[in-house]
């Protein structure tokens, strides 16, 4: 931190002149690469209706009030059904991610050439492409419902939590599978003994996160007809119903926060 | 001497019987009650497994040439929708998530502030980016605008739990020498929640370009609306290849940034 001299006092200056210079060039680019992509965006944009949106806003909160509170009890079935497919979503996508992730870590897999990059690419292909095109693809096979929504988020959580598993069991502490190993323990004594209780409590956390996140996508997968609210929130934006979204977006936030309450008691528990 | 052999067995995982056994009953209850209330039409099923193979095959192979302009302006038009909405997303974020700090802000505006995040957290982007895209028209400027809201919630959050656990001591110091609010958050939290900073903003710019795929599907532009597009006119060959082109990029971004914030660390 340099302190700088004038004609009869010291000042002191947070950064020296080649500090500052690069601080100015670092915000003269950003701010360069920022303005290109806006001007790009502006180009494809009709500024008309843009600003015309509050107006539009203020017409569409004027039809989505007073919500329709008796519509509420038609929304308990595909509330329940949302849950289902958040909660067997995550069932399923944990379920596998255990195998992927013993085969993912450096430590624990069995051949580093061929079966890790394998486990690899399915994780990130799996975290790549969103539960709604999931559940687009998986909509034209199975056919629209429920299930396609429980396979599409179950795929879904595989790459998050096989991800996070993998990197929890390449921690693992090497002394105790050592100790285990000393006692002439095989290959599965290890694991159910060595590996298994130390990864146990990143396992319950994991999975829980998930299924807290699965709650917010389980209200989207309906949207391509994959079961759950969406579908029913599809419909009523199909009709112009705005009196009944707002009481899906209502009971949709109820909902959220319910789920992150649980996760964060359970996790209170735990811990 | 004793025949009685001594046997160890692996302690359970929860002591009290009476919670462990009401726990097995709930879940099964719930798997069961799932079940009987969840209709599964298996003759759909069955018709839908040569229906779902023919469907994965018309993939193949992927058709990169066809429609090649296409991709390649929706796929730009993601990354710009991506580069916007970030930096807009974390100005904004920037307020709220001090906000949200209990350690700065005064009781009321740490509520509002929770409050913004809340909202921002419990609709998914493709809810929000319906209405944006009513309320502002078609095309990447109401998938900006939505993306821009959804990195609120994420980003304050994070970053107002990583303000409230700066050391003290040192914010105390710039205060003590009678500094101003704004100098007390630039000298005394700034340099402390940089490294949270940066590393935030790279995770959530990777979020964001992967996000930008789906808010496409209901009219916010980019690569989304080119995968649409291509589903609705049944070129099947062309998805395939914008979802590999998809794959790819977010395998691209995902290795630097991962790589990036190590090297910040």
């Amino acid at each position: 931190m340099p302190i700088i001299k004038q004609k009869d006092y010291k000042t002191w200056k947070k950064f020296d002149r080649k500090r500052d210079l690069q601080n100015w060039l670092c915000w003269f680019l950003g701010t360069l690469i920022f303005s290109f992509c806006f001007g790009l965006i502006s180009s494809k944009t009709i500024w008309f209706y843009v600003f015309d949106s509050h107006n539009e806003a203020l017409d569409l909160l004027g039809r989505m009030f007073p919500p329709e509170t008796n519509y509420f009890l038609t929304l308990i079935k595909p509330i329940w059904d949302t849950l289902n497919i958040a909660t067997i979503g995550t069932t399923i996508g944990t379920l596998i991610a255990i195998p992927l992730a013993f085969l993912s870590a450096n430590n624990t897999t069995p051949s580093k050439k061929f079966l890790r990059p394998l486990a690899l690419f399915c994780i990130v292909s799996s975290r790549s492409i969103n539960s709604v095109i999931w559940a687009l693809l998986l909509v034209a096979v199975v056919g629209p419902g429920v299930l396609a929504g429980i396979i599409a988020i179950g795929l879904r959580s595989i790459g998050f939590c096989g991800k996070l598993l993998y990197e929890a069991i390449e921690e693992i502490d090497e002394n105790q599978i050592e100790a285990i190993e000393a006692t002439g323990a095989n290959k599965a004594q290890i694991m159910t003994f060595g590996i298994v209780p130390q990864i146990l409590p990143a396992f319950t956390s994991i999975s829980i996160y998930r299924w807290d996140i699965n709650i917010r996508e389980a209200t989207v997968v309906g949207l391509v007809g994959a079961g759950g609210i969406g579908i029913e929130l599809d419909a009523q934006i199909g009709d112009l119903a705005w009196a009944k979204v707002s009481v899906i977006l209502l009971a949709i936030v109820v909902a959220v926060v319910f789920s992150e309450w649980i996760t964060a008691k359970i996790r209170r528990c735990i811990i | 001497m004793n025949d009685k052999k001594v046997i160890w067995k692996r302690k359970p995982l929860i002591k009290n019987r009476l919670l462990r056994i009401g726990l097995i009953l709930l879940i099964s209850t719930y798997l069961l009650s799932v079940f009987l209330t969840t209709e599964i039409d298996w003759q759909r099923i069955l018709e839908g497994i040569p229906r779902g193979k023919n469907f994965i095959f018309a993939f193949f192979p992927p058709d990169f040439i066809t429609r090649s302009d296409e991709i390649l302006a929706g796929i730009f038009e993601s990354l710009w929708m991506t580069i916007v909405a970030t930096i807009v997303g974390i100005l904004i974020s920037i307020p709220v998530s001090l906000g949200a700090a209990k350690n700065i802000a005064p009781k009321f505006v740490y509520f509002l502030s929770r409050g913004v995040i809340t909202l921002s957290r419990s609709f998914q982007e493709v809810i929000l980016a319906i209405f944006f895209v009513k309320l502002m028209g078609f095309g990447p400027f109401a998938g900006m605008v939505t993306l821009s809201l959804s990195t609120i919630g994420f980003f304050a959050k994070l970053l107002s739990e990583d303000i409230e656990d700066i050391n003290k001591s040192q914010a105390e110091a710039i205060k003590s020498t009678g500094s101003s609010w704004f100098q007390w958050v630039n000298y005394g939290v700034q340099p402390q929640v940089m490294p949270r900073f940066i590393g935030l903003s790279l995770y959530r710019l990777d979020i964001n370009f992967r996000e930008s795929a789906v808010i496409g599907i209901v009219g916010g532009g980019g690569i989304g609306s080119t995968l649409n597009t291509a589903f609705d006119r049944y070129e099947f060959e062309t998805a395939a290849a914008v979802l590999i082109v998809i794959i790819s990029i977010v395998m691209i971004v995902e290795y630097t940034s991962s790589h990036l914030r190590k090297l910040i660390k």
